[in-house]
């Protein structure tokens, strides 16, 4: 393609991207590094009803607007905001480091402190969501494709069923069944023999209930690429691994699967975005006491009486770069194999 | 042609008569919480006719309110607030000083409910609220408990309810983990003698005697819960009183009206119902809640016309020829004129009575709750000890209140 046509062509890409991906990059970052300004406070006379008269503390608004007008992205921090108590908390590490003498005790200490909690979890959630929901993908795409075809359909669209109910309203629903008066929690009330038996009280059942829902919503997207692949798979292969007397078993191992390998790829890399970002189930599901995401922590800052714009950009912006991290395996053989042409 | 007649003649009858005597010409958007009380103001502004009044009451106002006043112009002419939102609104300088137009249209407000800071009316209230005592009395009188006056003597009552194996878990409580908790901390902590920061400073100062107390305290309290306690916030607390599964909880008194007459509640629950005024914690005299107050406020972003628009059509939502409705009058502690208490406002009225103190109207105090609510799962789920959860709270908040410019 000619440079000049390549320019046309990718133009609107182009600006598109920059529109949508760049500039409110662009904007997180600066946000982060800024914060609001000292607050200039006084002392006034407040008036209330069934109380009468106290004296507060208020913002003084005048002071607060003229500081504001001079400079109005805030005061710069630089990294003061990714390197506090809420963020990386460099400080607490380090002291929590040269404080305690065993591992044990250092975890404590670390996951005592907000992100790094909210990592433990993210990160358990994204590796063994990520696996499980590729292997029951395939495992479903497997069993559907050798159905008879005036089955598939349906099964099909049951299937799919997981991925079309809303995240929220799905997790909503697990929720309610599993209170310790809904189905699920009464049946394993019964089943543990403690009346008093709570899954939403544990914290270890809590994160299962969340990495079982968490496969129970991404599966199905695996499923359907699997499937789709599936009907590319070329038919002379599987009669030649037939005929040379190869099990089920084997002709998925050796056939199927090597074909189906640069979807596996595909689905990997989405599905660890998205796991990495898991934020509705948390919600849905009450959780925060007991699992908190980077999203959650973002949701959090931003949804509180006062919002916390500086701290929201700052996990936002460590988010970005958790997933960068995470992905680099994989754009990196993707590259590799690109230089390899 | 006649009927025709009859219609516009009747029409304008009516017009006239004074129930819709409310004429604004500019543009009025309301947003604020949902419940009853609230409604009913929303209602009352919407009667307004000449120009268009949108309202969009929803439990979430806290998240959008701030994001929808910023601009200029502003989206909402007009936000409901409370003690704690109020301070918000004001951190941003959203909200406009009340004074002129209280001159022009204000006949008829009370002096009290008159929202004064630093000499200017910022909020007109309409209503007043507190957490108080809610309890089945048929329940504690079978087993010939009085009703309880202190948290110690609710510990006991839930005991003697636990052992005669009447009800496993008496005690409800909102103590979803957020919000909710740390509003029942800041309620023990208050009753304790606890003051949250330092005189005159945006200092922490929850690390302390009374902190630990109300910490120790909440940790009893939940041990007479039901064990998903850290997920029900009020409206779960409220449906497990309905079902008949508590006995005794501490409730928001503009719930107290509503509490039996919802789907579902069960004539045992019905006729047991009764509320009282808050309790006391640790021998204190001080009640373990915080007296909070429901107002209107006029956007600061906005054209004077619609500021004036705003305020006639807010002062319709809350004239006082609604307080002869029974059903309005059931539905909160009014504090609008002409208002009679009924029987549901007697845990309100007693709170104020009993020297609760309102909630802290303090700049910093909305992170301070927000550390709290973050920060108390750890200790209630025995993970952590006292002194460790409120050294974390101070942590949070510090750091929180660095960013915001409040600490240095």
């Amino acid at each position: 393609m000619k440079h000049r046509t390549f320019f046309w062509f990718f133009l609107p890409t182009g600006l598109a991207m920059l529109l949508f991906i760049a500039f409110p990059i662009v904007s997180v970052v600066v946000q982060s590094v800024f914060a609001p300004h000292e607050a200039v406070l006084k002392t006034v006379e407040n008036c209330t009803p069934l109380v009468g008269c106290t004296t507060e503390t208020t913002i003084d608004q005048d002071a607060t607007r003229e500081i504001r007008d001079a400079q109005p992205l805030g005061r710069f921090v630089g990294l003061d905001i990714y390197l506090d108590r809420a963020h990386l908390a460099v400080a607490e590490v380090s002291d929590a480091w040269a404080t305690t003498n065993s591992w044990g005790e250092f975890s404590d200490k670390l996951f005592n402190l907000p992100l790094y909690r909210a990592l433990a979890f993210t990160l358990t959630f994204t590796f063994i969501v990520t696996p499980m929901l590729i292997i029951f993908g395939l495992m479903i795409a497997l069993a559907v494709n050798s159905l008879h075809r005036h089955l598939k359909g349906f099964m099909i669209f049951f299937s799919l069923l997981p991925m079309i109910v809303t995240p929220l309203i799905g997790s909503l629903i697990l929720f309610w069944m599993v209170d310790s008066r809904g189905v699920i929690g009464s049946a394993l009330v019964a089943l543990a023999g403690d009346p008093n038996f709570s899954l939403k009280a544990s914290t270890g059942l809590t994160w299962v209930m969340l990495i079982v829902y968490g496969v129970w919503h991404s599966a199905p997207f695996a499923f359907v690429v699997f499937y789709a692949g599936l009907q590319t798979l070329p038919k002379d292969q599987i009669e030649a691994a037939q005929i040379d007397g190869a099990s089920r078993w084997q002709q998925i191992k050796y056939v199927v699967v090597p074909h189906l390998m640069p979807l596996v790829t595909f689905v990997a890399l989405i599905q660890l975005m998205d796991n990495f970002r898991v934020f509705e189930p948390v919600v849905g599901f009450n959780a925060s006491a007991h699992a908190t995401s980077l999203s959650w922590i973002i949701f959090n800052d931003l949804g509180g009486e006062t919002r916390q714009l500086s701290a929201a950009s700052a996990t936002s912006v460590l988010t970005i770069l958790g997933v960068a991290i995470l992905l680099s395996p994989v754009l990196v053989r993707t590259w590799r194999d690109f230089k390899g042409k | 042609m006649f009927m025709k007649r009859v219609a516009l003649a009747s029409t304008i009858a009516l017009w006239a008569g004074g129930a819709l005597a409310c004429e604004i010409d500019a543009r009025v958007n309301i947003i604020g919480n949902e419940f009853p009380a609230i409604q009913t103001v929303g209602a009352g502004a919407a009667e307004c006719t000449g120009a268009e009044v949108k309202k969009n009451l929803t439990a979430d106002h806290k998240d959008i309110h701030v994001a929808g006043m910023q601009g200029n112009p502003a989206e909402y002419t007009s936000a409901i607030v409370a003690n704690s939102t109020l301070t918000i609104l004001m951190n941003d300088d959203l909200v406009r000083p009340l004074d002129d137009l209280i001159a022009k249209h204000g006949a008829g407000l009370q002096k009290s409910q008159l929202i004064t800071i630093d000499g200017k009316v910022m909020a007109v209230a309409f209503m007043a609220n507190a957490q108080h005592l809610m309890y089945r009395k048929d329940v504690l009188a079978e087993l010939g408990i009085e009703p309880p006056k202190t948290y110690e003597d609710m510990l006991e009552a839930a005991k003697m309810i636990r052992e005669k194996g009447v009800m496993d878990n008496p005690i409800g409580g909102a103590y979803a983990a957020g919000w909710n908790l740390a509003q029942e901390f800041n309620n023990i902590f208050l009753g304790n003698g606890g003051s949250f920061f330092k005189e005159g400073s945006a200092e922490p100062m929850v690390n302390s005697e009374a902190g630990i107390q109300t910490l120790n305290m909440m940790k009893a309290l939940t041990e007479y819960m039901n064990p998903d306690f850290l997920t029900h916030d009020s409206n779960a607390t409220n449906a497990e009183y309905r079902a008949g599964n508590i006995a005794m909880l501490n409730m928001w008194g503009s719930r107290a009206a509503t509490q039996t007459t919802a789907d579902g509640v069960t004539d045992e629950v019905k006729a047991g119902h009764a509320i009282a005024g808050p309790l006391t914690v640790g021998g204190g005299s001080i009640p373990a809640s915080t007296l909070w107050w429901d107002g209107w406020t006029v956007a600061k972003n906005i054209s004077d016309e619609e500021a004036e628009a705003t305020f006639v059509a807010m002062m319709n939502g809350i004239r006082p020829d609604l307080m002869k409705d029974d059903e309005i009058a059931s539905q909160a502690v009014w504090l609008i004129e002409g208002y009679e208490p009924t029987d549901a406002a007697i845990g309100v009225f007693d709170a104020a009575k009993a020297g609760t103190l309102p909630y802290p109207m303090v700049p910093y105090m909305g992170l301070m709750h927000g550390a709290i609510g973050n920060e108390l799962a750890d200790f209630l789920q025995g993970k952590e000890s006292a002194e460790q959860a409120l050294t974390d709270i101070e942590a949070a908040y510090v750091t929180a209140a660095k960013e915001k410019g409040f600490l240095k």
